[in-house]
C-alpha cells in the first residue's frame, strides 16, 4: 500500500524529498527511503526527468512521432526489432500498439533534417520494416499530464469564510 | 437622504477579516492560508457539461426545487455515500449555495424570540442568519480539549436545553473537527429530550479524513441517528468536495414539511438555483466521483504535511480529520490576531485569526491547506521563521 502511495506522489512530482513524502503518508523517512530503493531496483521505477515546454527555449528541438510496420517471421518477433530500435538514443519512445501500424515510435533531433535523415538512413533500411509514416509535432499542449497552456489563474480572494 | 437602515442589519457587526484584506494589499508576495475554498478548479466533465448546457440556450428557469433529474441524482448519491433517504419529489431543495439553504432554514424555523444554539467556533455566516431572521443566537463554545467536538456539557454549560434550534457543522470550519457517530449519538438524545430542531450543515461531508482502521473513518450524518430524521434538515452542496463554489449549488435535505417551508421562501425570493450549475452538478454526480477521490487524497496528503510541520514548529494543534482546514494554537502570550498580523505583515503568510469564528476559537489559527504544496511548504517555512524571530 504504501508503496503505491509513494509511486503517486513521485509520479506528481519526482522532485518531492524523502522527508516530504514521510509527511503527506505518515511514513517515517526511512521507510520512504527504502520504499523508493526497492522500487529502483525492482525496476519499478525506471528513472526521474524534467518535462520541458521546448517552445520555451530558444534552442530548437524536434520531435516526430513515427508509425511503423513491420514484418516478422519465424526468427524474428516484435521483442527483436524493438530491442534493435530501442538502442538509438534519438528513440525516446517506442511501444507496440493495436491498430493500422506496429510499433509507435518517437524521436527527438535539433532539427528536422537529422531527425528525416535518422528515419531514412537508421530505421527504414532495417529489413523487418515495411513502411515508416513520420509525423512532426509542431505543437505540444500536455506533456506526462502537464498542461502547457498558461495554467488557470488563482483568482480567489486572499480572505474567504 | 439617509436609509433608515433596520435594527437587524445593525445588530451585525462588520466582518472581522475586512482589516487583513488591506494590510495583504500591501504586499505582492502573500501566500495565503486564509481561504476557504478550494485551490482545485471545478471538474471539466461537470464544466463542460455547464458550457453544453449553455450551447444548447437551456437557459431558462427551472422548477423551484431544481430539476428532477438533479434532485434524483443527489437523492442517489446521498444515500450511497452517507445512508441519508430522501425523496427526490419531496424532500430535496437544491439552492444557490449551501448558504441559501441555510439562510432559507433560518427564515422557516425562526421565529422572533426563538432561541437558536450554534455550536463555535463556526463558519461565519449562522449568526449573522439567525439575527436577520428575528432570532436569538446561543453561542455554545467547544474546546480543544474536546477536539472541537461539540459535547453535552458543552451543551449543558451554555444552557442550550432552552433553545429551539441546535446549528451544527461538522467536518468544522474552522476547525477540521470531525463528529464520529459516537460523538453525535448523546447531541442526538439532547436533541430529543428537549424536543429541538437540529440544522446541519455537511458542506464538507466529503472531506472526512484519516482511515487508520480498516473501514476508515467516514462521515456520519446525525440525521440517520434514531428519531432524528423527522427533525433534522441537512445541508450539503457542490462548493467544496466538487470544487464549485463560483458556480453556486448546494441543496437541502429534510422532511417534506421542512422541505415545503423552506420552498415556500425559496420560490419568492429565488425562484430557482442556478440552472447552468444545476446541469454542470448533476454532470459532476454522474460523472466525477474520480475527480473528488483524487482532490480528496491530496487534501489527506497536504493536511499531514501540514499538521507534522506545526508540530515541528512548536505550535500545537490537534489531529484535524475533516474539510481542509486545521486549527494551531498560537504561542504563548499573543492572541490570534496578533500573531495573523504579525506573520501577514513580517513574513506575508495569510490566515484567519479564529476569534473570527465565534467563542472557543480565540488563540487560534485558521489554516486552510486549499493551496499547492509547495506554496504550503514556503509558507510555513515563513511561519516558522516568524516564530523563530519573534516567540
Amino acid at each position: 500500500m504504501s508503496e503505491r502511495e509513494v509511486l503517486e506522489l513521485l509520479r506528481e512530482n519526482a522532485r518531492y524529498s524523502a522527508d516530504d513524502i514521510a509527511r503527506m503518508t505518515d511514513l517515517d523517512e526511512r521507510e520512504v527511503e527504502e520504499t523508493i530503493q526497492v522500487l529502483e531496483a525492482a525496476g519499478v521505477v525506471r528513472g526521474y526527468q524534467a518535462v520541458v515546454d521546448w517552445d520555451k527555449l530558444e534552442d530548437e528541438r524536434v520531435r516526430a512521432e513515427v508509425e511503423l510496420n513491420v514484418h516478422l517471421d519465424r526468427e524474428t518477433g516484435y521483442g527483436e526489432i524493438a530491442e534493435r530500435l530501442a538502442r538509438f538514443p534519438e528513440v525516446t519512445a517506442l511501444r507496440l500498439v493495436s491498430g493500422d501500424y506496429d510499433f509507435d515510435m518517437e524521436v527527438e533531433g535539433d532539427s528536422i533534417r537529422e531527425v528525416s535523415q535518422f528515419v531514412s538512413e537508421k530505421v527504414a533500411p532495417v529489413p523487418e520494416i515495411t513502411q515508416t509514416v513520420t509525423h512532426y509535432v509542431m505543437t505540444s499542449y500536455k506533456e506526462n499530464g502537464i498542461e502547457f497552456g498558461d495554467g488557470e489563474e488563482d483568482d480567489r480572494l486572499s480572505f474567504s469564510p | 437622504m439617509t436609509f433608515e437602515l433596520s435594527e437587524r442589519v445593525q445588530e451585525v457587526p462588520p466582518s472581522g477579516i475586512r482589516r487583513f484584506f488591506e494590510i495583504a494589499e500591501e504586499r505582492d508576495d502573500v501566500i495565503s492560508l486564509g481561504v476557504g475554498e478550494p485551490d482545485f478548479s471545478t471538474p471539466w466533465a461537470a464544466r463542460d457539461a455547464a458550457i453544453a448546457s449553455l450551447e444548447r440556450g437551456r437557459t431558462s428557469y427551472t422548477a423551484n426545487r431544481g430539476t428532477r433529474e438533479l434532485r434524483e441524482a443527489i437523492a442517489d448519491y446521498a444515500d450511497d455515500r452517507f445512508d441519508l433517504e430522501y425523496d427526490p419529489a419531496e424532500e430535496i431543495l437544491v439552492t444557490a449555495g449551501a448558504s441559501e439553504a441555510v439562510d432559507l432554514a433560518f427564515r422557516a424555523f425562526v421565529d422572533p424570540g426563538d432561541t437558536v444554539a450554534v455550536a463555535q467556533p463556526s463558519y461565519i455566516s449562522y449568526e449573522p442568519g439567525v439575527i436577520f431572521a428575528g432570532g436569538e443566537v446561543l453561542s455554545v463554545p467547544t474546546t480543544e480539549a474536546d477536539e472541537f467536538r461539540l459535547t453535552v456539557d458543552a451543551l449543558d454549560a451554555a444552557g442550550a436545553d432552552e433553545a429551539d434550534v441546535l446549528v451544527l457543522c461538522y467536518p468544522n470550519n474552522p476547525t477540521g473537527a470531525i463528529m464520529r457517530k459516537e460523538d453525535l449519538e448523546p447531541i442526538a438524545e439532547f436533541v430529543r429530550e428537549h424536543d429541538m430542531t437540529v440544522l446541519s450543515d455537511e458542506i464538507y461531508a466529503e472531506l472526512t479524513y484519516g482511515g487508520d482502521g480498516e473501514d476508515g473513518v467516514d462521515h456520519t450524518s446525525i440525521a440517520t441517528l434514531p428519531g432524528m430524521r423527522e427533525r433534522t434538515v441537512v445541508f450539503n452542496g457542490f462548493s467544496k468536495a466538487h470544487a464549485m463554489t463560483g458556480l453556486r449549488l448546494g441543496y437541502a435535505l429534510g422532511p417534506s414539511e421542512a422541505i415545503g417551508a423552506m420552498n415556500k421562501i425559496h420560490q419568492y425570493t429565488m425562484l430557482s438555483a442556478p440552472t447552468t450549475a444545476q446541469h454542470a452538478a448533476l454532470e459532476a454526480l454522474e460523472s466525477c466521483e474520480s475527480d473528488v477521490r483524487d482532490m480528496v487524497d491530496q487534501y489527506d496528503r497536504r493536511r499531514r504535511f501540514v499538521l507534522s510541520r506545526f508540530r515541528e514548529i512548536g505550535m500545537d494543534v490537534f489531529e484535524a480529520k475533516g474539510a481542509f482546514y486545521c486549527f494551531p494554537e498560537v504561542p504563548e502570550g499573543w492572541t490570534a490576531e496578533e500573531f495573523a498580523e504579525g506573520v501577514l505583515r513580517e513574513e506575508g503568510v495569510a490566515v484567519v485569526p479564529g476569534d473570527v469564528f465565534g467563542p472557543g476559537g480565540e488563540g487560534h489559527l485558521r489554516i486552510s491547506y486549499a493551496t499547492g504544496l509547495e506554496d504550503l511548504r514556503k509558507a510555513l517555512a515563513r511561519i516558522e521563521a516568524f516564530v523563530e524571530n519573534n516567540v
